[in-house]
């Protein structure tokens, strides 16, 4: 149980300690907003539109490719601590799993996926 | 109820807490370190000798800044978003080793927490560009989040090398398996990791997301006072906890040799020279441009992280470390 003891203490300082300096600026600190402060900084230009753009696909495609190769990373920690207990049959095992990732890998280059146009 | 183990670890998050605070005195060392290899003198005004007190005069200023929140923000986004940075950051220190016994609590699975921990940053990039509603701010939370994710990879796996010839996610453990240092077991490992570090920090030569030049500082455009004040200490207390890492996954940790000196000396010792490097680095390269970025993130160095897993599995099949 003291593992949460200590997790739970880090989270609540982690909180509010930002949230008490932030506090602590609000006593010292003036507040007067106006109409053009307000506005998002754009070197001095009049903001046109909305900033929260659709994103390219680029981004999506990087995503799913990241995606493949954490899940992976998720199935070598416990294989990482006891592969030496496994022997060489282990080893050859988790070196087939990841020779199919980079099977995916190379197509995912050779289909120029990884190309940042 | 026993409320010992509650004000025991209170008082080691404060401990751990001041710590990171001290580390804020970092922004004077660097901008020290910045202007002699630049050939000037850097801050010499606040403080003498050699301007120390600069820190706590930006600090003052900092506390005394109006806050301004963007009419067109997302309010709730953009005010917790410093909380979320700042958060990881802290909670990282919870399972580094400072010593044989100095560790706030050495987590069995302290490698899996690291990676957990540290890829929750890029949620604060994201909340704090998006909720801005700012197009350079936008743009730089788009970079961070493909900037860290490409680098996620590569990180990670060079952990799992570590892992494996280790035989335990504790980092204690790992210590103290470090009779040979890791580094020289697998030198392409610690260069994958010292890299995907830098760029997990998103400090020059990788800081696309701020890109002052291009994007006037990205994510944080929009911020100031003391919500900008906790963006700059939680990098600070990232690249301390990243160059901490580092020393103990793959330079002993707290382990000396030669000299004498208490284990906590060894500790900071080495995790201080990371720190001198990452700024070194920093005020030495040029920024990289997003498909270079990408590419060596992708191309190079996930290749290499995975020839460093075959290459441990070969050290330890052949030569049984």
């Amino acid at each position: 149980m003291v593992n949460f003891v200590d997790l739970t203490v880090f989270l609540a300082i982690g909180i509010l300690l930002p949230a008490a300096m932030m506090g602590a600026g609000a006593l010292l600190r003036p507040q007067r907003p106006g109409k053009v402060k307000l506005e998002p900084y754009e070197c001095g230009e009049i903001p046109v539109g909305d900033a929260r753009i659709r994103y390219h696909i680029r981004y999506y495609i990087f995503a799913l490719v990241f995606v493949v190769f954490d899940v992976e990373t998720v199935f070598l920690y416990p294989w990482a601590v006891i592969w030496k207990s496994l022997g060489l049959f282990g080893f050859v095992e988790m070196m087939i799993f990841l020779g199919i990732l980079v099977i995916g890998l190379i197509y995912a280059w050779k289909k120029r996926v990884l190309e940042w146009i | 109820m026993d409320w010992w183990p509650l004000l025991w670890s209170i008082i080691k998050a404060l401990l751990i807490v001041v710590f990171v605070l001290a580390n804020a005195f970092l922004i004077w060392v660097e901008r020290k370190i910045a202007g002699r290899f630049q050939r000037r003198l850097g801050p010499m005004r606040v403080g003498r000798p050699h301007g120390w007190a600069q820190t706590f005069a930006d600090l003052i200023k900092l506390l005394s800044k109006e806050d301004v929140v963007p009419g067109t923000a997302e309010k709730w986004l953009f005010l917790l978003a410093p909380i979320v940075a700042f958060l990881p950051a802290l909670l990282v220190y919870m399972v580094i080793p400072f010593g044989p016994t100095w560790v706030v609590n050495d987590l069995n699975i302290g490698v899996i927490f690291i990676s957990a921990v540290t890829s929750f940053s890029v949620l604060s990039f994201f909340m704090s560009g998006w909720g801005s509603n700012n197009k350079y701010s936008v743009m730089g939370a788009f970079r961070a989040a493909a900037q860290l994710m490409s680098y996620e990879v590569p990180l990670v796996l060079s952990m799992i090398a570590v892992v494996m010839l280790a035989g335990s996610l504790s980092l204690n453990d790992i210590v103290k398996a470090q009779s040979i240092p890791f580094v020289v077991l697998q030198p392409l490992g610690f260069l994958t990791f010292f890299i995907a570090a830098v760029a997990e920090l998103n400090r020059t030569p990788f800081d696309l997301a701020e890109a002052e030049s291009e994007l006037v500082a990205g994510y944080n455009t929009e911020y100031s006072g003391m919500r900008w004040a906790f963006f700059f200490l939680s990098e600070y207390a990232n690249t301390v906890s990243a160059s901490a890492i580092m020393a103990t996954l793959f330079f002993g940790g707290w382990r000396g040799f030669l000299l004498p000196l208490p284990p906590v000396v060894w500790f900071l010792i080495k995790t201080y020279i990371f720190v001198f490097i990452i700024m070194w680095v920093r005020w030495t390269l040029p920024r990289v441009r997003i498909d270079q970025l990408l590419n060596l993130g992708w191309k190079l160095l996930l290749p290499v992280a995975l020839l460093n897993i075959a290459w441990t599995g070969l050290l330890g099949l052949v030569f049984k470390i």
